[in-house]
């Protein structure tokens, strides 16, 4: 087990310095000139050069790179071209919108796709099965940015029931992370319902039956504890995803977190802050992954024993 | 009698009928699947056929397309789907905007496949280095955020619309390339392959005429899934500004124009969104029912 997570926690290191090299290549072919952009259309060429100098943005680029990594591992991601600020402390300020989100979606994933795939996997081949697998494809079809505005459009401006965007309180949270756990859930319900199918052809399922235990017992207690395995993985993967914030809800609801910041980053071509969230969010696939890999063995016994 | 790997990589005796004869069958059987593909057909025939099934231009703003205070017009006799915000027709421009989404879904998902396809027989057949670099590289990928790493690329590249269709392919081959991986490897490594080489078969002979028949039902699949997912990504692409530039039209584009103005105008957010999820849709369920067509393994499962 220690070995196995030894091997992995390398692996992640190696694919996250493959990231940082990734995006630092991307940083160099954006279509602007970071040091134009600092100094202003008037800055004169002596201006121009000195603070390419103290941005280090003259030396080759093999030293560039390694000056970056070493900054990286001393926590450093820069400082924004626009703001001023550190990156660190900009992504540190939009972090905990950008979990509360996380929650909130994961939340909605949850509740909808878990009971929605039972339904349909016990109800197999019947009108409830068709129907519920027929609305959650529909769900992954929705683009969200769509969702996210009638939903907008139907509960905060023709109901009133929530406020049209922004963030504080939890009316301000529902839309957004219902909107999310709408797309998501469509996924979940079918990885419910597939890996729950699977479950319920079992022969314990069958000797519990044959011992009379309820259909409710058998299936809520004794297969959803089976079925519910692959659940795990696939929030894990979630909890990567959003880290890298969701930039379409984000940016439909104004919510003022990490994906909204990176969109507006790569608007004004602020690229230490580009830079810093895809790592960020390279970071949070990395870490979800890993997550589900430890929580599984607690999850499922039997891969204690291996 | 055949014989073929399927999704899910397992080995399976075909019936008599023959494989083809099958899946068809089996697919006609699946109203949805059916469903799906009637609105597939129509889609493609509304963009074919946009100049005729309309009367005006997608770039055409009228003169009375707008009200006096200068909004845009509800739906009504004349614009069928009312009027976007400089007075042009919204049926015309989803008509059009059909064939954008429809070209790049196809050209995309195509290039990603071929991608997938070559890098996830490479590392699966050739393995060795290359075959643990290319594996390793699509490790790096799964790890990136693939929505920021394409809005990063069309921001870098003055998106147009082949451009996008790049864009889109160089983040969605990931999955293909793992999967065709995967079954190439255990492919590779049957004892039908091994009598093939023992008998003296060149390579090109046995991963053109014993491994990649073999491929087809996966890619088929995933030429179906993808054009769903790549619809969605170029729409949500268009909405954040990042995709097809203006004026040509785009449902996610569309929709991009009107966000300040869609609680007075929600039908310019309504038709042109349920045009994405339809269009996805179709693709998602005609890609579903054929890969349990295709995988018998699957069919007592779902059927």
């Amino acid at each position: 087990m220690t070995a196995i997570l030894l091997r992995r926690l390398m692996q992640s290191f190696l694919i996250l310095l493959g990231v940082t090299l990734i995006t630092f290549c991307l940083s160099f072919m954006m279509p602007a000139d970071p040091v134009r952009m600092i100094a202003g259309k008037s800055a004169t060429p002596e201006t121009v050069a000195s603070i390419r100098k103290e941005l280090g943005l003259d030396k080759p680029l093999a030293i560039q790179y390694i000056r970056y990594v070493t900054r990286l591992a001393h926590l450093d991601l820069g400082r924004s071209y626009k703001q001023k600020t550190q990156v660190s402390e900009l992504i540190k300020s939009r972090l905990p919108a950008t979990l509360l989100l996380m929650a909130g979606a994961i939340f909605f994933e949850i509740i909808i796709g878990i009971p929605a795939g039972i339904l349909a996997a016990t109800r197999r081949g019947k009108v409830w099965d068709n129907v519920i697998m027929t609305i959650s494809f529909a769900g992954v079809s929705m683009p969200q940015f769509v969702l996210g505005l009638l939903l907008l459009y139907v509960f905060a401006y023709l109901l009133g029931w929530f406020p049209l965007g922004g963030y504080g309180t939890w009316q301000h949270l529902f839309l957004p992370a219902l909107t999310l756990g709408i797309s998501g859930g469509g996924w979940y319900s079918r990885m419910v319902r597939s890996s729950m199918v699977d479950v319920l052809c079992r022969d314990y399922i069958r000797t519990a039956r044959a011992k009379g235990l309820s259909e409710f017992k058998t299936v809520m207690v004794h297969a959803l504890r089976n079925a519910i395995l692959p659940i795990i993985a696939m929030i894990g993967l979630d909890v990567g995803i959003f880290m890298a914030g969701a930039v379409v809800v984000e940016s439909v609801f104004g919510w003022p977190g990490i994906g909204q910041m990176a969109w507006q980053a790569i608007q004004m071509v602020d690229i230490p802050v580009i830079m810093g969230v895809t790592l960020v969010a390279a970071i949070g696939i990395i870490v979800g992954n890993l997550l589900a890999d430890l929580i599984m063995p607690f999850a499922d016994p039997k891969m204690r024993v291996e | 009698m055949g014989f073929a790997y399927t999704y899910s990589g397992k080995p399976v005796i075909l019936s008599e009928k023959g494989f083809m004869a099958y899946a068809v069958n089996y697919f006609l059987k699946k109203k949805l699947a059916l469903a799906g593909m009637v609105i597939m057909l129509a889609f493609s025939f509304s963009a074919v056929f946009a100049p005729v099934l309309t009367p005006y231009e997608p770039d055409t703003q009228f003169f009375d397309g707008l009200t006096l205070e200068g909004s845009p017009l509800p739906p009504n006799a004349k614009f069928r789907l009312g009027t976007d915000l400089l007075g042009r027709d919204l049926l015309t421009r989803l008509l059009y905007g059909a064939r954008t989404s429809l070209v790049i879904g196809i050209v995309a998902n195509g290039i990603a496949l071929l991608i997938g396809a070559v890098f996830g027989i490479v590392a699966g057949y050739v393995r060795g280095a290359v075959g643990a670099f290319i594996m390793r590289f699509t490790d790096l990928m799964m790890a990136f955020p693939a929505l920021l790493l394409a809005i990063a690329l069309a921001a870098i590249f003055q998106p147009s619309l082949w451009i996008v269709a790049l864009v889109i392919a160089c983040v969605n081959w990931v999955q293909v390339a793992r999967v065709i991986y995967s079954q190439t490897l255990a492919l590779a490594d049957s004892e039908y392959i091994e009598a093939v080489r023992s008998i003296g078969a060149s390579w090109p002979r046995i991963l053109f005429v014993h491994i990649l028949p073999h491929l087809w039902p996966t890619l088929l699949v995933f030429g179906t899934l993808g054009i769903a997912t790549t619809v969605l990504l170029e729409a949500t692409l268009s909405f954040l500004g990042v995709g097809v530039r203006p004026p040509t039209p785009s449902w996610g584009g569309i929709i991009y124009e009107s966000q300040s103005y869609f609680l007075d105008a929600p039908w310019l957010v309504f038709f042109p969104g349920m045009a994405i999820m339809v269009l996805s849709l179709s693709f998602n369920l005609v890609g579903d029912a054929l890969r349990d067509a295709l995988d018998p393994m699957r069919r007592g499962r779902n059927g």
